[in-house]
Order: structure tokens, then sequence, then C-alpha cells
């Protein structure tokens, strides 16, 4: 019999741990060559586990756990052979496997996954918490996995006054709560977030700009650009354009604080942040500023999608010296991003309103972005930051200006 | 007058242990206790004074036989048996002190008499000077323990005819002791008198000593208090035991029919202990003890009337502290609508002579039983080095496993300090690890306890280091 093991990846210099996600295939499917078996998160991204081998899968490492890099997450047994579509009988395998599990006993698919230890066992009968994934070895439930799933645990007192004098509330319709593990993106986005805010003196200006301009740029020229380029005019082409542009001119909103020195970059690595199934992502053009229109757009186009299918990965996403975020595909008027750390400054776009605006002493009708710059104030002056975001409207508002 | 939210009758380990949980729990909680000092048989009359006289005479044979052999020349020792009395009823006191300290601190209400249900809320107890006073009670735990039980045949004058209790208090160490009962308490008490100097016949009904824990405990623990002087007599029915002036006189018949006749200045009882349920007013409250005299209970360990619990000796299960403590918090926290375990195959089994044996989990007889598809792995004391710098050579480790999984099924162990090593079996159980599991954590060296390491890696794949 031969086994094929399949090791965590390393998804990138910076990640010592993953979380297995989810398993796109169950124990003991046929699994093919390059199939992906399995969606492995880490604090940055979700990379899939491609199959190595074609033959039966015999998962080791349970969906919630934590593993290092090279551990063992699963084995494919090449010899096992692919069973007829309509018979789900697979004898050899079955037999096999169980095999492998006596040999890799200690790191396997434990006997004692799901086993609560003494405390945890007590929290989950106290709470009435059905499927509590195990996070310990083996698979086996800690009180940390129960505290984690389960709701606040009353102390011994608590509990005892609860029982021996309080009337349950009585309560009307269905007060039903439905509790999910958050996944390891999320809680590492959590920590980001609140860090961020913690540890850097941030604040946010805005402007607006009179969106007219681009928005006859674009319909003048998008035809010919999608036949030239086969890739879409959007705005995100032109507004990476006026950042840049703007970043050349004030360089400390692409500087970054590295402890007691300034970092300053001859070159844009424009983090967009892009909505994927699992959260929010920020792939990063690189050196946008020397890209042309259509380079960027394509660029673009390719890290959304990969972003969207889960695929991206974690070089893709690291090292941005600015961003844009978009709050405006989702109808945001007005919003103050969060910076993306190291970062020093985002820019946030928003939704294209005709609002009435005073031109040359009357009032028109024009389509109007609100656009909101947060940064660092530690290393970003105000007088800059609001002279970049001006140039940015600038830029837009004339585009031809970005030509020279 | 003042309603309690629980009594506890009884204030030995399961008792005074659910008094401070209830108390933790926040209940307004009395304990009642008809002897004058806190803590039961177990502080009083069993496990404390037993294991002082056990350390004392233990130091003695170790001054008398061994320190020669340590380069420590000792002469002229003598025993000074009162002091070695003193010395335990010293620590007796000191640990019941240490209860009343306890009760104070968690503001439990003592009350000292022998109490007597009047209904399922009322409890009426005597004093011992006659005085008489009701507690009124939302609930109640029985926790009154076991007494010494004796044979047919056998009636203890506690004079020459002795339970442990008396064995712990005797004037003089005895020539010649006739112990009748194998079992833990039987063996521990003539280990003492056996160091002290007395001859010690033990006569056992059934075909092994300590009934309970695995047979491989059994043979070795004989094997080495042969060595160190006791006499074993297995297999003997005693019939009758009758004693004058300062001598006893055991009849027994042994398996094959033969009239056998142990003679000694004292015999000591130790052929089990049977719940104490006496004169506690059961009857008013509709609770009947089974036949051999225990409470029956459900799984919440409460008794047909709801919110009167029973606990420890008194109900069905092993007779061991430990044991009753787990279920006096178990009950507490079950009245504060907690919902605790316990796991009673994880509750350990010990005999404190030297070296010591314990047990946990299933006995290989058990698993034969079940026709299990076990395996075992074993290690000898004498291949450790810690075990060879004390000397304490004697004994072993063995561990049954899962033959499939790898999960660990039982551990028993007689050693030195087997007692202690216990409790990393007890963790291994609760967490169903595997043999393997324990065989890739790292134990100390030079340590007994990495005995048990090395039989988990003899159970893993017969790969023990040191052997």
């Amino acid at each position: 019999m031969s086994i094929v093991e399949i090791k965590i990846p390393s998804p990138g210099e910076s990640i010592t741990e993953v979380e297995i996600g989810s398993w796109l295939k169950a124990d003991g499917d046929y699994v093919k060559l390059d199939e992906t078996i399995c969606e492995i998160e880490t604090d940055k991204a979700t990379l899939p586990l491609i199959a190595e081998s074609s033959g039966v899968l015999k998962i080791i490492l349970q969906e919630g756990e934590t593993a290092g890099i090279g551990d063992v997450a699963c084995s494919i047994d090449i010899d096992a052979i692919q069973p007829e579509k309509t018979s789900a009988e697979t004898p050899s395998a079955s037999s096999e496997t169980a095999e492998v599990k006596e040999k890799s006993v200690s790191t396997a698919d434990s006997y004692a996954a799901g086993h609560p230890s003494p405390a945890a066992r007590k929290m989950i009968a106290e709470q009435g918490i059905a499927n509590v994934s195990g996070g310990g070895p083996g698979g086996r439930i800690t009180k940390a996995d129960v505290q984690e799933q389960g709701r606040q645990v009353p102390d011994g007192v608590a509990a005892a006054e609860s029982v021996l004098q309080m009337e349950p509330a009585e309560a009307s319709g269905s007060r039903n709560k439905k509790r999910e593990r958050l996944s390891r993106l999320r809680r590492k986005l959590a920590e980001r977030l609140v860090a961020v805010k913690n540890e850097t003196a941030m604040l946010t200006t805005f402007n607006e700009v009179d969106m007219q301009a681009i928005l006859d740029l674009r319909s003048q020229s998008k035809d010919v650009f999608l036949e030239k380029y086969k890739v879409k005019l959007g705005f995100m082409g032109l507004f990476t354009k006026a950042c840049t542009e703007a970043l050349k001119e004030f360089p400390a909103v692409n500087a970054q604080l590295d402890g007691e020195e300034i970092v300053f970059h001859d070159y844009v690595d424009m983090g967009i942040a892009v909505s994927a199934p699992k959260g929010l992502m920020v792939p990063v053009v690189r050196n946008a500023e020397s890209l042309t229109l259509a380079q960027i757009e394509t660029e673009i186009a390719r890290l959304a999608k990969r972003a969207r299918d889960n695929k991206i990965s974690i070089e893709e996403m690291e090292g941005g010296t600015f961003s844009i975020t978009n709050g405006g595909v989702f109808g945001s008027m007005l919003s103050t991003p969060i910076l993306n750390p190291p970062q020093s400054a985002i820019l946030g776009m928003h939704n294209i309103v005709e609002r009435p605006m005073a031109v040359n002493g009357k009032v028109e009708i024009r389509p109007v972005m609100y656009l909101a710059l947060s940064y660092d104030h530690r290393i970003v002056d105000g007088q800059q930051s609001v002279s970049f975001l001006v140039r940015v409207k600038e830029n837009l508002e004339n585009p031809t200006r970005m030509l020279f | 007058m003042t309603k309690f939210d629980t009594t506890i009758i009884g204030s030995g380990p399961g008792g005074y242990v659910a008094a401070i949980r209830c108390a933790q729990l926040g209940m307004k909680t009395a304990l009642i206790e008809r002897y004058s000092t806190l803590g039961g048989t177990c502080l009083n009359v069993g496990c404390i004074p037993s294991k002082a006289l056990l350390d004392s005479s233990e130091h003695f044979e170790n001054a008398s036989k061994h320190f020669e052999a340590h380069g420590i020349k000792a002469e002229k020792i003598k025993l000074d048996w009162p002091r070695m009395r003193q010395r335990k009823d010293d620590v007796v006191t000191q640990t019941c002190t240490g209860i009343e300290y306890l009760m104070k601190k968690n503001k439990i209400t003592v009350i000292s008499g022998h109490a007597s249900f009047k209904d399922k809320e009322t409890i009426s107890v005597s004093a011992a000077d006659g005085k008489q006073q009701t507690v009124n009670t939302e609930r109640v735990i029985i926790a009154t323990g076991s007494k010494p039980s004796s044979i047919p045949g056998v009636v203890c004058d506690k004079k020459r005819i002795i339970t442990s209790t008396e064995a712990l208090s005797l004037e003089n160490v005895p020539e010649k002791l006739i112990v009748i009962g194998g079992g833990v308490i039987g063996l521990e008490l003539g280990s003492v008198y056996a160091r002290l100097g007395a001859e010690v016949q033990v006569v056992e009904f059934l075909d092994r000593l300590i009934p309970g824990m695995d047979f491989s405990l059994a043979k070795e623990v004989q094997r080495i208090l042969k060595k160190q002087g006791m006499k074993f007599f297995l297999s003997h029915s005693v019939q009758r035991v009758s004693s004058k002036g300062k001598k006893v006189k055991v009849s027994a018949v042994n398996n094959k029919g033969v009239d056998v006749e142990f003679n000694g200045d004292y015999c000591l009882v130790a052929v089990g202990r049977k719940p104490y349920t006496q004169n506690l007013g059961l009857e008013n409250i509709g609770v009947t003890p089974d036949k051999q005299g225990r409470i029956p209970v459900n799984e919440n360990l409460e008794t047909a009337v709801p919110g009167i619990y029973a606990i420890g000796d008194v109900v069905a299960g092993a007779m061991l502290a430990h044991k009753a403590e787990e279920e006096g918090t178990f009950v507490a926290e079950k009245m504060a609508g907690q919902k605790p375990h316990i796991n009673y195959k994880a509750i350990p089994g010990v005999l404190y002579t030297w070296p010591e044996a314990a047990g946990v989990g299933f006995t290989e007889d058990e698993l034969k039983a079940e026709k299990y598809n076990y395996k075992a792995g074993s290690f000898p004391f004498k291949a450790l080095g810690r075990a060879r710098a004390s000397m304490d050579t004697d004994g072993f480790v063995k561990v049954l496993a899962d033959r499939e999984t790898d999960e660990i099924l039982g551990i028993h162990m007689v050693g030195a300090r087997a007692a202690d090593l216990i409790a990393e079996a007890v963790v291994a159980l609760e967490y169903r690890a595997s043999a393997e599991d324990i065989a890739r954590m790292s134990h100390a060296h030079p340590t007994y306890a990495e005995a048990i390491k090395e039989a988990m890696l003899d159970a893993t794949e017969k790969r023990s280091i040191h052997m």
C-alpha cells in the first residue's frame, strides 16, 4: 500500500500557523490529482490544499484545527481503486485506511476527537451546546473551545442564584441564536482593526469631486478602451492614476513609520480593497506609478478575480504603500476608512450622486463623489494630507492634468 | 427560626467538601457531626492517622534495616511507641482543626450532635450532653459514612479482637498480630506493626490480596510484603475468633477443607466496612436502605425523596475518601443547577504500604472478561536510575491500552510513590490519552515517573528505552 502524505504548504514567510478552514472532500472520498480538497485559512488569506495524487482521502487534521507549516493535513492512498460512481463501497480503501490510523495514532484523526475535558464536559452540559468542535490534541474539546463557542459561563455563585432565585423571563416568538466560529481571517482582521485604532493617530479629511469630466471621459473612451485592451475602463484605474500622480508630490502620504525612522518609497504599490467571500482583502498592484491605465485595470481585474475565488496568495497582498477602498459600490455616501498598517494613508471612494453645485455663480446639477482620506497624523501633517486630497480631486476633475 | 438551604449530615471528606462547595455556591449551609471533632473516619480514625503511623514505622524500618546499606551506622535504635502514637494524634488534631477553620471561613453553621430525620425538612439533633435541637432545611445531603464490619462468628470486643479504629491506638505493639482480611486496611495496618516488630499473619478468604485492584498488583504486593516478613494465608475462611486474657485464637478452614488455627495476642478484623445509617430516622422520610445497608440513589445521587441526597460510603461504589469528595462537589453543584459529571472509572485506588500500589481504569481481568482487544506494556522500577539511587527497586508500572486506537484503558503500578504517580494516570484517562501520547511527553529525569513513560513506550510499540 502506498500512502502519500499531504502537508500544509508554506503560504508565505510571515506565516507559521494556519487553520483548517473546510474540507471540500470527505474522509474516504476518492480524490483526483490537482483537485482542491481543502481550504486552509491563514491570517491573511484562504489557500487551497491540492491533492498531490489521485486516491482515497484520509483526513488527519479536522476543520477548525490549528496546524503548523509542514504538518500532515491528510494522506492519500494511491493504491486504492477509483470506485464505480454508483457504488458507495470501497472495501479495500476502508481496511487500509484503518491501518494508517493505527500507525500514526498520535496525530491521526483520533478516537478521542470530540472528547471533552472534564471542565469542558460540564460546560457543554450546562449550556446545552451541541457540536462543539474540538481544538485540542486529536480533536479533543478543551475548556477554551467551549468558552469560544458557548455563551459566557456564569460563575458558580451566579449560577446558583439564577437557579435558586430567578424565574425565567417570559418571551414570545422565536428567540433562537445561531453561533458560528469566527474564521481565522476574521479573527485576525478584528485584531488588526482594533490595533490600528489604538496604535496610530488616525484622522480623516474630506473633499468632494465633480465627477463630470471622468464620466465624460469614460463614456467617450470605454468602447475603444475595451476593444484595444480587452478590459473595461473603470473608476479604479483612474482613481489609482490620480493617486499615484498626487503621491509623487506628497511622498509622506506614501511613506510608513518603522520604529524611529520613516521609510519613503519611490514607487507606489497600490492596495485595492476587494470584498471577497471570506471578508475584505486588499491585493496590491505593484509599481502602479509606472503602469498605464490599461495595465492597471488589467492587474486589478486579475487580482479581484483571484480574491473572489479564494485563490489570492499572501505575496499578492503584502507590501502595499497606499490603499484605495470603494464603499461607493455598496452605496456609501461618506465614511472614514481605517488604515491598512503599516501604510500611512487610505483613500475612501463613495457613491456618485447628482447634487446641486454652485458653478460660476449658478446652481448646477453635477455628479458628485465625496472623498475621504484617513491618514496617520504621526507622520503625515494636515497640510500634506489635505493638499494631497485636493490634488487628487483636481486630477479627477481635470483628467488631462494626469497626462503631464 | 432560620431555615438552611442545605444541611449536611456527617463531616467526613464527603460531607465537609459538600458543605464548602454549597457555601461557595451561595447556599446557607449547616453541617451536623455527632463526634466532637470534624473530619469523619478519614481524618480521625482512617486515612490520616494510618498514614501518620505508616510513615513513622517506615522511618523506623529504614533506620533499623536499610540505613546500613546507605552507609549510615545507627546503633541501639529503639522504638518509642507512645511518642509515635502521640505524633499521630497531633497530626489528627491539626488536620481536624483545619477543617473547623474552613467551616468558619466559609460561614458554615456547624451543629454538634446526632442527627435524625423528623420529616424531609426537619432534622432533630441530640447533642452529647442531651440537649435537643431542631434544624429546618430545604435540602439534605446524607454523608454519614461507614463503620468497620465483621463476619459471622467474629465479634469485635475492641480489646483483643479489634477494628481498624482500635488498631490505630494500641497500648503496646503486638507480638503476634492476626489480620483477618487482605484488603487495603488490613495490609496497611499489618505493615505498620510488622515494621515495628510484630509477627503479622494475614488470613484472607479469597485467593488473592487487595480485591478490586489489578491481579498483577496483588501478586507483586504479596511478594514484597512477604519479603518484609508478613505471612499470608489465602483461601482461608475464618470460622471463629475467641479471646482469653491476652491471647486470641482464630479458627479457619482452608480451601482443602482443613482446619487451621492461628494464635496471637491481637486480632485485627479488616473485612470491609458497612454503611452507617443507624438512628438516622430514614423511616420517617420513606428512605429504605438496600440489603447491604446502602442508601439507594439515582444518577444525581438523589434518594427516592426529592431534595434528599446521599454521598460517599453510605451509597454504592468504592469506599474512598476521594470518591466521597467528588460526590460532595457533584451534589452541591447539581443543587445549584449546574451539570457536573463524575467519571467513576477514573477514580484511583491506592494501597499505602511501602512500596505503594495504585491503579485506575480497567483491570486486566475486567478487559479479559469483556474480551476486549487490548495490549499491555510494563516497566520494572529496577531498570530505573532513580529507583536504584534510592534502593526502591521493587515494583513495576503496567499500562493497558486499546490495541486498535492505543487509547489507555488502565494503569496499575506497585512502586515507590505510586500513590502520587497515579495522578498522571488519572489525567491521561480523563483526557483519553493514548499510550503514545504519554510516551511522547517529557518526564523529568531521574524520577519514578519515568517508569510510566517507559511502560507507555512498551505498550506503544514495545520500544521502551531502558529495557
